[in-house]
């Protein structure tokens, strides 16, 4: 990586791994991979199908642990055990299903799980806050310029993006210092996407750190300002946004030199994993 | 939205006009969407009182409503556990015969061990927190269906039943405060006290929301809208204890339901575990995931509903002034899950109020006791009800169809 990283603070990483390996029996699922992200950073993850993406996240997000490797938050090392103890560090995850009650009207997806409750009446019968919780949604929602016909909506009834800027927008409503998005525009549609790219430069001005990972390389290389490449599980390179191009990251995601021969190198790698 | 990247932020004074439209168009959309079950079940009951009373004009005299009154207190109260479960996405087979149940173990304690009233109905409410405890234990930790988990409940407890009867099968009701429990009525003053009271605590919780609202700074109803409500709650709880006054006046057994619709009502909308229940009901995943211990909820609603059969129980205990083996029997089951799904509850899980236990008891309850005023055989009886309910499930499962279209465009 190089020392003039296009990070906005260019400080010390908030969320960083160091040497993390993973494996599930035979399958070194990764390998010795580092990774870091900075406040106000949007970093893209990007790597073919079994590269490890999804571990990687998972490791980060605290589903996974690693088997080698450090983990470490705002340059202290960290032990991290499960979802919740990288909660509480400050690191929300927004899965690919978006987890969402549509039921539920916004308001009530931002903050379920962690509603307020008024300071009156005493016991299990306390009263949600819903005018605390509103104001907050309101104020949340309008900082992210998210825009929805009412925050009494219910999620159901929202369009794709719309519940997408719910789902990021619930992350916020934490502590949370970075987030993780897993695919957060497949299945958009055009529109949809720029909204929610649109949200994620927002985030990143927010000064919070943003880890997407994402097949579409046109809205990866559209809002991230570095670019991991991970290949069967080791880190195929770092780009910083600026001074590469789409078919060098596309020659980094394959393995196969942009204009080069390694077709057959390539075959032979993936004739070499079926048989495995 | 399409422009959303583009759009400046939209001014503070824009935000109000905008909301408020959503607002409109969220009502309109969802009347559309075959929701808002209360409208229509209201329309529903207007339809078939009106049917009715051209069929006999018995039927909307004050003698009559005060039997209705009567006849859907327990099987309301019933419903109230079955809006919750259903509320889960889960289902409870056992309600009835836990009512049954928990009423035989009330009477054989207080007429033939001599507990007082009071013990005696504490003894039977436990008894139903206990069964909803075990059943809602065993449907979480082995995951397996509430449909089966409380199918082997209705057969279990019918026999738990038969065993706390004893040889008689039948115990007689005596104690005088467990009579007066659908004995008592309220007439004159006191009915319209209570009448008085109820207007009051809602006009006060509309104020105080109200007041939250504009403290906040959000968008709250004008005093109008205010005043409309209240006028509008005014005029039914006087319109109801009016009528009632005409005959032998407000039931107790009513005002103990209503009492227990507007609590669990309240747990339901305005509490943390009423939130959880609908999370739950509604994605139970991503409730995991943001939380919530979802099994601590299932069997909480579990306990809850077999509770409230229990309380269901010693109402019809106290009306019937007997508990014996036909106790929880019959179509009580039917009735007590049909009434809220009439009333607009999701089978799916996640959608309805508990008001509709109320609604949906008035609709079965104003059905079975017409047709009892004609003097239709049972077989009838059984046939309409069966095709209401039927006809109340079609409506629910269109509506879910209709909704999933709309989310995928």
């Amino acid at each position: 990586m190089t020392a003039t990283s296009g990070s906005a603070n260019g400080g010390q990483p908030l969320l960083a791994l160091r040497g993390v390996s993973k494996r599930f029996g035979a399958v070194q699922a990764l390998d010795g991979v580092d990774f870091e992200v900075r406040a106000g950073e949007v970093v893209g993850l990007v790597g073919d199908n079994g590269a490890g993406k999804s571990t990687l996240v998972k490791v980060m997000s605290g589903i996974y642990m690693a088997d080698e490797g450090e983990y470490h938050f705002d340059g202290e090392r960290q032990h991290v055990h499960g979802p919740n103890d990288a909660t509480a560090l400050g690191v929300a995850t927004v899965y690919q299903d978006l987890a969402l009650c549509d039921n539920l009207d916004v308001v009530a997806n931002l903050f379920v799980g962690r509603e307020e409750i008024s300071g009156g009446a005493g016991g299990v019968l306390r009263g949600l806050d819903e005018a605390s919780m509103e104001q907050q949604a309101g104020e949340l929602l309008q900082t992210l310029t998210v825009r929805l016909p009412s925050v009494r909506q219910e999620v159901g009834l929202l369009s794709g993006g719309q519940r997408q800027s719910v789902a990021i927008a619930r992350s916020l409503i934490g502590e949370a210092k970075v987030v993780l998005l897993d695919e957060p525009t497949a299945a958009l549609g055009v529109a949809q996407t720029a909204q929610v790219l649109a949200l994620i430069r927002r985030l990143r001005e927010q000064g919070l750190g943003v880890v997407v990972i994402s097949h579409n390389l046109a809205d990866v290389f559209e809002v991230v300002d570095r670019i991991l490449v991970l290949r069967l599980g080791r880190k195929a390179g770092i780009f910083e946004i600026g001074e590469t191009t789409r078919e060098e990251i596309v020659s980094a995601i394959t393995g196969a030199e942009f204009g080069g021969n390694g077709g057959d190198d390539e075959s032979g790698r993936d004739a070499a994993e079926a048989a495995r | 939205m399409s422009t959303a990247a583009a759009t400046p932020e939209p001014t503070p004074a824009a935000a109000p006009e905008r909301e408020a439209e959503g607002g409109r168009f969220a009502v309109l959309q969802r009347v559309a969407q075959g929701e808002l079950g209360p409208l229509r079940v209201l329309i529903g009951l207007i339809l078939i009182w009106g049917v009715f009373t051209l069929a006999n004009d018995r039927f909307l005299t004050a003698t009559n409503l005060v039997n209705l009154s009567l006849q859907i207190a327990a099987t309301g109260m019933i419903s109230i556990g079955v809006v919750l479960v259903l509320l889960l996405g889960e289902i409870d087979l056992s309600v009835a015969i836990v009512s049954g149940l928990c009423a035989a173990i009330m009477a054989v304690l207080v007429e033939q061990h001599g507990w007082a009233a009071a013990p005696g109905i504490a003894a039977a409410i436990a008894a139903g927190a206990a069964i909803g405890l075990f059943q809602g234990s065993v449907v979480t930790r082995f995951g397996i269906p509430s449909f089966v988990v409380t199918l082997a409940g209705l057969i279990g407890w019918q026999g738990a039943l038969l065993y706390v009867l004893g040889d008689t099968g039948t115990v007689n009701i005596t104690n005088p405060t467990i009579v007066d429990l659908a004995g008592t009525f309220y007439t004159g003053a006191t009915a319209y006290i209570i009448a008085a009271a109820v207007v009051a605590a809602f006009a006060l919780s509309s104020l105080d929301a109200r007041r939250r609202r504009l403290r906040a700074g959000l968008v709250a109803a004008t005093p109008v809208v205010v005043a409309v409500r209240v006028a509008a709650v005014a005029l039914v709880s006087f319109g109801v204890v009016a009528v009632l006054d005409q005959d032998r006046g407000l039931p107790l057994a009513l005002v103990i339901l209503i009492g227990f619709v507007v609590v669990f009502d309240y747990v339901v909308r305005r509490t943390r575990f009423g939130r959880h229940v609908l999370a739950v009901g509604g994605n139970a995943e991503a409730a995991r995931r943001a939380g919530i211990r979802v099994d601590r909820v299932r069997v909480m609603v579990f306990v809850l509903a077999s509770s409230l059969s229990a309380c269901g129980g010693i109402l019809f205990a106290s009306r019937l002034l007997a508990v014996n083996q036909s106790s929880g029997g019959s179509d009580l089951l039917l009735l007590a899950i049909a009434g809220p799904v009439i009333a607009g509850v999701s089978l799916f899980g996640g959608r309805g109020t508990v008001w509709a236990a109320l609604l949906g008891g008035l609709v079965i309850g104003s059905i079975t006791n017409g047709m009892d005023l004609l003097a239709l055989p049972s077989s009838t009886k059984y046939m309409v009800t069966g095709g209401v309910l039927l006809a109340a499930v079609v409506v629910d499962a269109a509506a879910r169809q209709r909704r999933q279209r709309a989310g995928r465009v």
